[in-house]
């Protein structure tokens, strides 16, 4: 990443790659919920951050002022197409067109409807056997060791063994894909070089993958993409495209930020670790709970037409930066918003957005979060960090552990105590 | 011993999104349709013995899109 000039002031020039921002985001929203609920910034051609539930409900809501046709706040340089360049699309700068997330109504709802039922609860629930197997076999490399990078070695693996599945893609193509979203989703924040190779590389690989099912079929989610119609239409070619990038791109590194902030949490609270062992039943009050507290994913919007949200206006063109996490550690809707009770019973959080846009693959997320954890308590029950300074934290639209050390606390003896109860 | 008043559950479709956190804490209270989106289970009303159940998923509806009546 490139050096950026120090911020002086979160309220009127924060800067969401700066590092505090990365490795401590939850005590700067919470000072700027108190003293600047919607604060502003010059940088990235200007960017709005509401920090209060109300104002981000708010905007997830007004699709009308707020556009989906950008939802990263990236550098991006304004580009002129030259003749040299690709033109994929042009005359636009390094977008990521991936329907439905990045349509507005009324184009937004029959792409969204026509993937709905691949992530309802009862088509994800016949995925976590395969689910479960995955795990398994991760935790079956490291379980004898004294530890793990539980982000490297663990929860980056295990969306990506999952969308591989479910895409029909084969699993030793995960490298590549943590590879993109690295260029797409971290270094593509910053510059716009890796971005676009990024993006000429996912396309090349889908496009073969989309040639092959025309002609071979299969029983995956490129070919039910390539079955379905909309209006009685097949899916253009770019439709299919756009949809592939969004389903790979939204179910890896989201999903793994969220099981490496919960192993993260546990490392470091015995109690909770305790708890989930002997009251395995709290399971799905902590997962929600942990959903809450460490939502990964911070998405965006372009204002579309000038307006007033919370008493403050919004300029045309510039983006806001709709922080489902900041929502979430809003005091004024969550009690004892900034502590972790994982048999909270009440909790309305946002942590999958809001209105139109709610994740799609929100089921499919909570199972993997769930089975994860289990498969990972079941055999390491006892962890905690090697050192909290090595841990590294991700920045840009989602955010979670990419490096997470553990040490292991039980040892052999007592865990085949354990294994032989 | 109080009497009980017989509760009602209404989904209003027009804000739920298929979160399906109803779906997750009352199961005989809530279903869902082929997208995932929720309705209650019959006309609504909520069994004896349902009416915690009733008001978790009416406060984790993120989308505020369940009310618990009166019936």
């Amino acid at each position: 990443m490139t050096d950026r000039p120090p911020v002086l002031d979160w309220t009127t020039d924060f800067d969401h790659l700066d590092p505090r921002w990365v490795t401590e985001p939850h005590q700067i929203w919470d000072e700027l919920r108190r003293q600047c609920p919607i604060a502003h910034t010059e940088r990235y051609g200007g960017v709005y951050f509401p920090s209060r539930y109300a104002d981000i409900r708010a905007i997830a809501y007004d699709t009308e002022h707020f556009s989906s046709r950008r939802v990263v706040v990236r550098e991006m340089p304004p580009r002129a197409p030259s003749g040299s360049e690709k033109k994929k699309s042009p005359g636009a700068q390094s977008t990521l067109a991936s329907p439905p997330i990045t349509s507005d109504p009324p184009h937004h709802r029959p792409s969204r409807m026509l993937l709905l039922p691949a992530f309802t609860p009862d088509a994800i629930s016949r995925l976590e056997p395969k689910t479960r197997k995955i795990c398994r076999g991760l935790i079956d490399r490291f379980a004898s060791d004294d530890g793990c990078d539980a982000a490297a070695d663990y929860a980056q693996h295990v969306p990506i063994a999952v969308i591989a599945h479910m895409l029909g893609l084969p699993e030793e193509d995960g490298e590549r894909f943590r590879r993109w979203i690295q260029l797409l989703l971290h270094d593509g924040i910053a510059e716009d070089v890796s971005f676009r190779k990024a993006l000429d590389e996912m396309d090349d690989y889908f496009r073969q993958h989309i040639a092959q099912r025309r002609s071979a079929g299969g029983e995956d989610l490129i070919t039910f993409l390539l079955k379905a119609r909309m209006a009685d239409q097949p899916l253009s070619d770019e439709h299919i495209l756009g949809t592939l990038r969004l389903l790979l791109i939204a179910g890896i590194d989201t999903t793994w930020s969220a099981i490496g902030s919960c192993l993260w949490h546990l490392a470091q609270h015995r109690d909770d670790r305790c708890r989930l062992l002997s009251e395995p039943a709290l399971m799905p009050t902590a997962v929600e709970e942990f959903l809450r507290a460490y939502a990964p994913v911070t998405m965006a919007r372009q204002v579309a037409k000038e307006t007033t949200v919370g008493g403050c206006p919004f300029k045309e063109r510039e983006m806001v930066l709709l922080s489902f996490p900041a929502a979430n550690r809003d005091p004024e809707v969550f009690p004892q918003a900034d502590r972790v009770v994982i048999d909270r019973t009440e909790n309305r959080h946002a942590a999958f957005g809001l209105g139109i846009h709610r994740c799609i693959g929100s089921n499919l997320a909570r199972m993997e979060i769930t089975v994860a954890l289990e498969e990972w308590l079941a055999r390491i029950p006892d962890f905690e960090l090697t050192d909290p300074a090595s841990v590294i934290w991700s920045h840009g639209p989602v955010r979670g552990p990419r490096k997470l050390p553990l040490v292991f606390k039980l040892t052999w003896e007592l865990r085949s105590l354990l294994d032989a109860r | 011993m109080p009497e009980q008043k017989v509760l009602q559950v209404v989904v209003d479709p027009a804000l739920c999104q298929g979160h399906n956190r109803c779906k997750a804490i009352a199961p005989k209270l809530f279903e869902l349709d082929e997208f995932g989106h929720a309705h209650a289970v019959g006309d609504g009303t909520v069994p004896a013995g349902l009416e915690d159940k009733a008001r978790l998923a009416e406060a984790n509806c993120p989308e505020f899109a369940i009310k618990v009546m009166q019936a």
